[in-house]
């Protein structure tokens, strides 16, 4: 960013080679980053309102123990945390659709920013955002006294953080899909139900049988299982495992043709 | 400028949509240094056009070449940069860090505080862009086009939607930067724009070019007087053949000559020929304008 030398009328004609990486700038994703964190309505729904849930929901069952031990309260904690991640992640990712109703991905294709380039600030922003949420949900509930092995803290905020990238996947899915400006507005109870089904807001085993059938089917159900497995010590199973990996492929490779079909020329 | 190529080579170019013909066969080389005025009405093929030129859309049939090479390369490289008028911005972004996160996207860039100056929106750059203005918004688009320091410019529409304060504020930012070598290719449906910017306009209809010349002579277009009269079976090729006449149309029985010399003409009509109800009417730019844009014949 350097200024050139003179004026056009001068000696100096400009830098005209490409951009490296695409137009990949770190400063680009810094004031992407800043433009996250300054959107109310996304701090809101990702620091804010699990955190709350916690205190709400978690923290009323203080002393009660899982089958090995454990606390309940951290048992709700790191679902939330999950929950927490999706919304992060998916939001950054759906941003997308209001960028495209805005007009801007059409404006940057008139500067040598190559589409992919813009999906990998996106991506990047998106799992920024993820991690800042698991690690928020993490201080609440530290704070208000979960207490369980380092081991746990790490291995289920790494699960729940990797996890959410499934979501940031489904964000961009949703972004490409169509573009709406309020497009957090109908994802967002799309979302609540899906952690219903993943068992973020109350276990899948409290549910009927025929939905606790339906819910292993659903997209949060892997990366809950997986994210509370350091905790429960259940063990993984496969069926939460291939659900993960499943839902990825499932989200990637939609919002990679949605993408192919948005960035054609036509 | 080092390059030796045409700013602009379109040929042959065609586009349609479903069964609507967009552009139809049009070819226009620009040279570099060159103010174009690409002056037609809505749906005339100007967006279109402009579309193919930048890139973002791809011709049924033709070439594109700027500065000689692809849209797209010309894009990457900074050399051609554009303002559109669907080109969106991000309302949560100030003025500043919208001009500074767009400049990441290229290897170099003039510094933001010179564009933001240039188009005239330095007293703003704080300011958040969904609480802009139309004209202040399209002249945040400009600065951004200015980042580059690109060897064409590219302006659709650009004061659509303004008030009269802004449109003169976004030609003065303009005509500022009017300088040395670049050129500027810019579709309005505003005639007197056309005619105080440009040096040279383009006139588009129905996707062709139906006049193109320097203001001067588009202007000369208009210079003239059209003489009307009632004539069955004339002589076409004898009334052109005639000093002063510029074009001669045959409508059934009427004809219709314009001409720099209506007396003549009107004189020539009334004693060497059958003519009757003989009509003489004055045209100006915008009736040129519109007979070259809408009627059926052009010139």
């Amino acid at each position: 960013m350097t200024a050139s030398t003179s004026t056009r009328t001068g000696v100096t004609e400009p830098d005209r080679r490409l951009p490296a990486l695409g137009g990949f700038a770190p400063g680009a994703l810094r004031i992407e980053l800043r433009r996250v964190l300054r959107n109310r309505r996304t701090l809101a729904f990702t620091l804010i309102m699990p955190g709350v849930f916690f205190l709400i929901f978690g923290l009323p069952q203080g002393g009660q123990s899982l089958d090995n031990g454990r606390p309940v309260t951290a048992y709700v904690m790191i679902s939330l945390a999950v929950y927490a991640a999706m919304v992060a992640t998916t939001s950054v990712g759906g941003a997308v659709a209001t960028e495209r109703a805005l007009g801007w991905s059409r404006q940057l294709r008139l500067t040598p920013l190559r589409p992919a380039a813009y999906v990998a600030t996106k991506l990047i922003t998106a799992m920024s955002l993820g991690l800042l949420a698991v690690v928020v949900e993490f201080l609440v509930g530290a704070v208000a006294g979960v207490r369980v092995p380092a081991y746990v803290w790490l291995l289920s905020g790494l699960a729940a953080w990797i996890g959410s990238l499934v979501f940031a996947a489904f964000g961009l899915f949703i972004g490409y899909l169509a573009p709406a400006e309020n497009v957090m507005q109908i994802i967002g109870p799309v979302l609540a139900v899906l952690a219903m089904f993943g068992g973020l807001f109350v276990p899948v085993e409290v549910l009927p049988d025929v939905l606790q059938q339906v819910a292993t089917f659903t997209p949060v159900y892997g990366m809950g299982v997986l994210a509370r497995a350091p905790l429960t010590g259940d063990g993984v199973s496969m069926a939460a495992v291939v659900n993960l990996v499943v839902w990825a492929l499932v989200f990637g490779v939609g919002a990679a043709r949605l993408f192919r079909r948005d960035t054609a020329r036509v | 400028m080092t390059s030796t190529h045409p700013a602009v080579e379109l040929d042959g170019l065609t586009k349609s949509f479903g069964a609507v013909t967009a552009v139809d066969g049009l070819s226009l080389r620009v040279q570099p240094g060159e103010v174009v005025a690409f002056l037609g009405p809505n749906g005339a093929g100007k967006t279109t056009t402009i579309d193919m030129l930048l890139g973002l859309s791809r011709p049924d049939t033709g070439t594109v070449r700027v500065l000689g090479g692809t849209p797209d390369d010309a894009v990457a490289r900074g050399r051609v940069a554009a303002v559109l008028q669907t080109g969106g911005l991000l309302k949560d972004l100030t003025v500043g860090e919208t001009v500074e996160m767009t400049a990441h996207f290229y290897r170099h860039t003039r510094p933001a505080a010179e564009v933001l100056e240039r188009a005239g929106i330095t007293d703003i750059a704080a300011r958040v862009v969904g609480r802009c203005s139309g004209g202040q918004q399209q002249r945040l688009r400009f600065a951004l086009a200015l980042l580059p320091d690109p060897d064409l410019m590219v302006l659709d529409e650009p004061t659509t939607g303004m008030d009269v304060e802004g449109r003169r504020d976004f030609w003065q930012a303009l005509r500022r930067d009017a300088r040395r070598g670049r050129t500027v290719i810019f579709a309005t449906h505003y005639l007197d724009e056309a005619d105080a910017y440009a040096d040279r306009i383009v006139l588009v209809r129905q996707g062709r070019i139906v006049a193109d010349g320097t203001t001067a002579e588009i202007k000369n277009l208009a210079a003239g007087r059209t003489v009307r009269a009632t004539l069955p079976g004339a002589d076409q090729a004898a009334l052109a053949a005639l000093p002063g006449v510029d074009a001669v149309e045959v409508r059934g029985d009427s004809v219709l000559v314009r001409t720099g010399d209506s007396d003549a003409i009107a004189r020539h009509l009334l004693t060497r020929t059958a003519a009757r109800d003989v009509e003489i009417t004055s045209r100006n730019l915008e009736d040129a304008f519109l007979a070259l844009t809408t009627a059926q014949t052009g010139a």
